[in-house]
């Protein structure tokens, strides 16, 4: 081979980092349509995470609890603030609003069961309360999101909790879309809509505009309810510090803090990947909020987006969360991007089903078509058979019950003898950037960028 | 005992709505007089009882939000979201309402005789509103379902992003929102105005009335939309 030939070889291979193949694409998607992507899903980048923090566990310096034979404590409290009747679960991780529409109603009716069987709450979403959801559930937070699709005061009374929804960590300050293919003669009829359009979803509420009015808002969801339920608030993470103080003035008895890494049914690309900020941050400022405010305790903090595994838990936790929900990590505890699907018992392949969406599992995104190909996300009858609600309820109890197992593993390891004790002191960080977002000291060093000296 | 009142100038709101929501029903009560609201916010939300609440003076937020059963009248102006989510029963401001009067309503009969501020009809689900004066911009944005009768002008965007609400106006229309068009009126609207104006007890003939509704251009995802959406 020549020189020559040598050059133009490495040529050819050489990616642009400014215009790598995924800008390329999208440049000659948007030249070709004049469309911007929607998608389903959450941040495909690579954000600062909990993955760029470490736990320390006990050696001399702190002595650790035995991990098969003392117990730890997992039980949460929420809403303790001005409900009569707060909310008591075993464990301190929640499944996350997800709407009847976006899911099929097997995968509502898992994920009632398995909240129930579990002793923890599941939440509705946009498009209401359905009759299988509550029934199923023990402990039910309802949403009330700014379309008030299917919202209604004989549901809010059935509520455990009521959590008002601001704003989604996906999209803050964007509205929803789904899609016309989604929309079921069931959704559409629950949304009163024509079945089979788009259905747009406004991005504020139509009833308030900002946060004097959240005060009197939130005074009549407890005069409908007479003090007796919860109010959520929960809030999309961007200028967290300020948006979790005027929620804790508004009167929210519990604070729902949503990072970008959270996911959506049906978003704009755009927004998924540029809008927001990361759960690892946004958490960080909410806690400050709080203490600042010196109410830390006194209105909890539930923090969702991106949230996976039990070491996740016990991060979150550890630094300030007193509980956490996940949505995308129970998606995919169902089967989103399997490669198989279960049906009358037998294992089905699922590749054909992905590739005629242009993907392959492990790197779907496609829940806005509502052809989902493992029956998660989806309204059409055949493919929604693809997941049991008895498969489905058991592999979500599978999922959190591992989660909370290696949640209370690594808190005894940290000397816990409750998972509420884990503290800030129990983290470092890997890298400077975790370190200055979480303001935890890097690790073997004491030096928290822009906070201590080095 | 029919009859009860409550003077909020000396029993607290949270008194009110606990007696509405709890005791009423047990006692026989067919109408509850609340004398000096003096603005109070959230007067009779979450009524689920079919009887009478007449407020005289002027309410603040929320006045009758939520309203599941029963009928509630404001002898004064209604601040922001009088009857928002009304489910059904019947809700009048003998005044005037400010924004987001009826927003999201599903069902029951909204009547202010005065004119109504910003947004009225915001999200409609189905109820009925009648307005006796003008609407302020944006009046019927993304209305799902169900009819408002406006009698007197309306702000702009009137009926931005309707769905299948329809909206019938008997005076000026400033300007149309996006997919919201001017159709002919047919003898059925004509019928429906007609039963609507009785219910408010307004005197208007309905074939001084014109039919707003939606173009349905927005209903399927269109780029060329643009800041339509």
């Amino acid at each position: 081979m020549s020189n020559n030939e040598h050059i133009l070889k490495r040529m050819l291979k050489e990616e642009s980092a400014g215009f790598d193949r995924k800008t390329i694409d999208y440049i000659q998607n948007a030249a070709a349509h004049g469309l911007y992507e929607i998608r389903g899903l959450g941040a495909k980048r690579a954000l600062p995470g909990f993955d760029d923090l470490l736990l320390l566990g006990a050696s001399l310096s702190r002595y650790p609890l035995e991990g098969y034979r003392e117990k730890c404590v997992t039980k949460t409290l929420l809403g303790t603030r001005f409900a009569k009747k707060p909310i008591e679960l075993e464990i301190p991780i929640t499944f996350a609003g997800m709407s009847f529409g976006a899911l099929s109603a097997n995968v509502k009716e898992s994920l009632g069961r398995a909240a129930t069987e579990l002793g923890t709450s599941t939440t509705t979403g946009d498009g209401g309360m359905t009759q299988e959801e509550r029934q199923s559930s023990k402990t039910l937070v309802y949403q009330c999101l700014p379309s008030r699709y299917g919202f209604n005061p004989d549901d809010v009374r059935k509520a455990n909790a009521i959590e008002l929804v601001i704003g989604q960590g996906a999209k803050p300050g964007g509205g929803g879309m789904l899609l016309g293919q989604k929309v079921s003669p069931r959704v559409a009829k629950m949304r009163t809509l024509p079945a089979g359009i788009d259905q747009r979803s406004a991005s504020r509420h139509p009833d308030w505009t900002g946060p004097d009015d959240l005060v009197i808002k939130i005074q009549e969801l407890r005069e409908m309810t007479d003090w007796e339920t919860p109010i959520y608030v929960k809030v999309g993470a961007t200028r967290t510090f300020h948006d979790v103080k005027l929620a804790v003035h508004a009167g929210a008895d519990v604070i729902v803090v949503d990072g970008m890494q959270g996911g959506t049914a049906a978003t704009q690309t755009c927004f998924i990947e540029h809008v927001g900020i990361p759960t690892l941050a946004a958490l960080r400022q909410a806690v400050d909020a709080l203490e600042d405010l010196n109410m830390k305790g006194t209105v909890q903090l539930i923090v969702s987006g991106g949230i996976r595994s039990g070491a996740d838990v016990a991060k979150a936790l550890a630094m300030g969360a007193d509980a956490v929900a996940i949505g995308q990590g129970v998606l995919i505890a169902l089967g989103c991007n399997s490669d198989s699907y279960v049906l009358d018992g037998i294992h089905h392949d699922a590749t054909e089903d992905y590739a005629k969406l242009g993907t392959a599992a492990g790197f779907c995104h496609n829940c806005h078509t509502g052809k989902c190909p493992v029956g998660v996300t989806t309204q059409d009858p055949i493919l929604s058979q693809r997941l049991h609600p008895d498969i489905g309820a058991k592999r979500l109890k599978n999922y959190f019950k591992t989660v909370n197992m290696e949640l209370t593993t690594i808190a005894r390891a940290c000397g816990k003898q409750n998972v509420h004790h884990l503290e800030r002191e129990d983290l470092v960080a890997l890298t400077i950037e975790a370190a200055a977002m979480a303001r935890v000291p890097l690790a073997g060093t004491d030096w928290i960028p822009g906070y201590s000296k080095f | 005992m029919e009859n009860l009142t409550f003077d909020l100038a000396e029993r607290s709101l949270r008194d009110l709505n606990q007696f509405l929501h709890k005791e009423a029903n047990g006692k026989g009560i067919k109408q509850v007089t609340v004398n000096n609201p003096d603005g109070a916010h959230n007067i009779a939300v979450g009524l689920n009882e079919a009887i009478s609440v007449n407020v005289h003076g002027h309410a603040g937020y929320y006045a009758a939000g939520m309203l599941k059963s029963g009928t509630v009248t404001i002898f004064g102006n209604a601040g922001t979201g009088v009857a928002e989510n009304m489910m059904s029963g019947k809700v009048h401001v003998k005044g005037f309402a400010s924004v987001s009067a009826g927003a999201s309503a599903h069902g029951g009969l909204l009547v202010i005789d005065g004119d109504a501020s910003l947004r009225c009809g915001i999200s409609l689900k189905g109820a009925d509103i009648v307005v006796g004066g003008s609407v302020g911009s944006f009046s019927g944005f993304m209305a799902q379902a169900g009819r408002m009768v406006i009698c007197g002008n309306t702000g702009d965007a009137l009926g931005d992003s309707l769905y299948e609400a329809v909206i019938y106006v008997r005076g000026n229309i400033k300007s149309l929102g996006a997919d919201a068009q001017l159709e002919p009126m047919k003898d059925s609207d004509y019928q429906e105005v007609g039963e609507l104006l009785d219910k408010a007890g307004l005197p208007h003939d309905p074939k001084d009335f014109k039919r707003v509704a939606s173009a349905r251009k927005l209903y399927h995802w269109n780029a060329d939309a643009n800041q339509e959406y």
